[in-house]
């Protein structure tokens, strides 16, 4: 048997049996919702219903209506879009990278982390689909054939891989995250009496029954996809960063620009999984699950990726010095003290001083401390991508075109309206879905449950 | 017509219904299947359960991708309409193949994932609308169910399949007739 279980923190707590886990995960399906959700719901929904008359707008009227100009023809469209990409990261992450180094704490959380990537992916496609201004003719940018314009797509181009990536990761996660659901929604399935209810979650569970031949393949798919998706998530925001790295513009055409856009993606999912999780542990009690053992590990991971993106921005001041180019070295001195240096030393704070107030132990295990700082990452890295594209276009190379970027209120309402999506989207599933794992989670509750493990540490002292 | 009689163990832990398992298979006695709310480790070899072939398919849809992405990359960019692009003329695919790794990775992960989940679908006959055949709702909650086929075990004795069974921990044991 598995002898290091005794001394370390349980992941599940309290007295818990199969039963009991399936109890609890069933429960958010089955009963009532409280007031909080519904008032977070009709909050999320309001903002989702004004974004979508944002959208509306834009496509009745044109890309004219957001605040772009000359100079910067990309601004908060682009930020947005790098920004939710970076969310979903920490999805993938926590089902495919930790699946593959068996970190059993993952279990609890990497049904609600990958829900928030697939939603998070939805929120950024929006963006670029949208910048194309004819939205009706997006598909062009698939490898159809000439009929459909006068030439093939450009495979030099980094914007191209970027649709391949983002379709990719898009469907590869969603059907990697559905393939766990279903042994979960049998589950539900299966202690369903209202018709209704059963017949939904027959139709949702496949006709999933657990048999010794689907476990076996079940485990295979698990670990395949996982391995597949590994190198996918890190492969997708390096594509991302080559939007910016193939370029000429100073401040972007640099070599750090794929490692330091993935620890920076993988540093904003996880805050966002943080806030996330925070809210949803209160809201659906799942106190028992998601541990501050499981916020702790987490944090580590905060304080890592934080780390790797601090080096990085520092990195990229050196470099700018010591290359001697002129250009380059002005983009980063206009970033710290030119007319948005607000911006950049909010970014600097939020990303690069506040995470390593994880090393005292006495934040990383407090759960405020810990959700007031996610939300922290969660601004910096938002500026972050806005310092990186606005600051370095909007002084070009000719200073008579030199500008400011100024949001219009659809640029405002656009971004609002997907933060909308997103929590609308999230909080219907955390009514809808199994948001465990429960099928993982019983086969880690003899070892990892509290009350299995004080047992086996009670067996030891004799 | 001759009755079909099916035997159900059911136990409440895992480890349990594994040494149940080798009990039986020592007897000689098949065990048909093994209906559990989590996977068991350790239980394919003993009830007969050869390993999957899954993977070696999703590789070789993964060769298909890349192969797709060879095609597609050479006939769009290189045979069918070349473009000089910024002074980088496409003349041999070879040249040019830097830029085209990107969507080849992609492809190739797309194919595999795809068509393995595809397969995994297909083999498991899994689809949205299709019956749950598991015996016992309880096996999707705490219950471990074992299925023994008497038509299957022919020499021995039903009532020496259902007293292995209890011996060796089962909660509770069903019959039933298939028709």
């Amino acid at each position: 048997m598995e002898q290091h279980v005794s001394i370390r923190e349980p992941l599940i707590l309290g007295d818990k049996t199969y039963h009991q886990l399936t109890e609890d995960i069933s429960r958010p399906v089955e009963g009532k919702a409280n007031r909080l959700y519904k008032i977070l719901l009709t909050i999320s929904s309001l903002l989702a219903l004004w974004g979508v008359m944002c959208f509306a707008y834009t496509i009745g009227t044109g890309i004219g209506v957001w605040g772009l100009n000359k100079t910067v023809g990309w601004a908060w469209d682009i930020t947005n879009f790098v920004w939710w990409v970076g969310i979903g990261h920490a999805g993938t992450l926590i089902s495919a990278i930790l699946l593959l180094f068996r970190q059993r704490w993952r279990m609890s959380i990497n049904r609600s982390a990958e829900a928030m990537t697939i939603f998070a992916v939805i929120c950024a496609a929006l963006f670029p689909v949208m910048h194309m201004g004819r939205v009706w003719v997006a598909y062009w940018v698939f490898p159809l054939p000439n009929q459909f314009g006068s030439l093939w797509v450009n495979f030099n181009s980094p914007l191209l891989w970027d649709v391949f990536a983002i379709s990719t990761y898009f469907t590869v996660s969603l059907v990697f995250w559905y393939t766990g659901l279903i042994p979960d929604f049998a589950t539900i399935r299966d202690r369903q009496v209202k018709p209704m209810m059963k017949k939904i979650y027959t139709i949702l569970s496949f006709g999933w029954s657990g048999s010794a031949k689907q476990w076996s393949r079940f485990e295979e798919v698990s670990l395949v996809l996982a391995g597949l998706s590994a190198p996918l998530v890190l492969s997708v925001h390096t594509i991302v960063s080559m939007d910016f790295a193939t370029s000429v513009i100073p401040g972007w055409h640099t070599t750090i620009f794929p490692p330091y856009f993935v620890s920076g993606a993988i540093f904003s999912g996880f805050a966002m999984v943080l806030t996330l999780l925070l809210i949803m542990r209160k809201v659906l009690h799942l106190e028992d699950y998601i541990t501050i053992t499981h916020v702790e590990l987490m944090n580590k991971i905060i304080i890592l990726t934080g780390s790797i993106v601090g080096v990085a921005y520092l990195t990229e001041l050196f470099i700018s010095w010591y290359s001697g180019v002129p250009y380059e070295q002005y983009a980063f001195l206009n970033r710290a003290t030119g007319p948005y240096w607000w911006a950049y030393w909010s970014m600097m704070t939020c990303n690069v001083i506040t995470p390593q107030l994880f090393w005292f132990k006495k934040i990383r295990k407090n759960f405020t401390a810990t959700f007031i700082i996610s939300i922290f990452v969660n601004i910096g890295m938002w500026f972050e991508r806005f310092v990186i594209i606005v600051t370095s276009l909007h002084r070009d190379y000719l200073p008579s075109s030199w500008t400011m970027f100024h949001p219009s209120f659809v640029d405002i309402g656009i971004f609002l309206g997907t933060i909308g999506i997103f929590f609308t989207l999230f909080l219907i599933f955390a009514r809808t879905f199994p948001v465990i794992a429960v099928s993982e989670l019983k086969s880690i509750l003899k070892s990892t449950g509290e009350n299995q493990t004080s047992s086996v540490s009670k067996h030891d002292e004799h | 017509m001759s009755t079909k009689k099916v035997i159900y163990g059911i136990f409440d832990d895992d480890h349990a219904l594994i040494e149940s398992a080798k009990a039986l298979k020592t007897k000689g006695i098949r065990v048909a299947d093994v209906f559990s709310p989590f996977p068991i480790h350790g239980l394919d070899p003993v009830i007969g359960i050869k390993p999957t072939r899954l993977s070696n398919f999703a590789f070789w849809y993964g060769v298909f991708g890349t192969l797709s992405a060879v095609w597609m990359t050479w006939y769009m960019m290189i045979s069918d309409w070349p473009m000089n692009i910024g002074g980088k003329p496409s003349f041999t695919w070879l040249e040019n193949l830097p830029a085209f790794i990107p969507a080849t990775f992609e492809l190739t992960v797309f194919c595999a994932a795809h068509g393995m989940v595809i397969s995994y679908l297909l083999v498991n006959k899994i689809y949205p609308g299709r019956k749950p055949h598991n015996p016992d709702p309880r096996s999707t909650d705490d219950k471990f169910v074992m299925q023994i086929n008497t038509f299957d075990n022919k020499r021995v004795e039903e009532r020496e399949i259902m007293d292995i069974l209890k011996n060796t921990g089962s909660v509770e044991i069903n019959e039933k007739v298939l028709s």
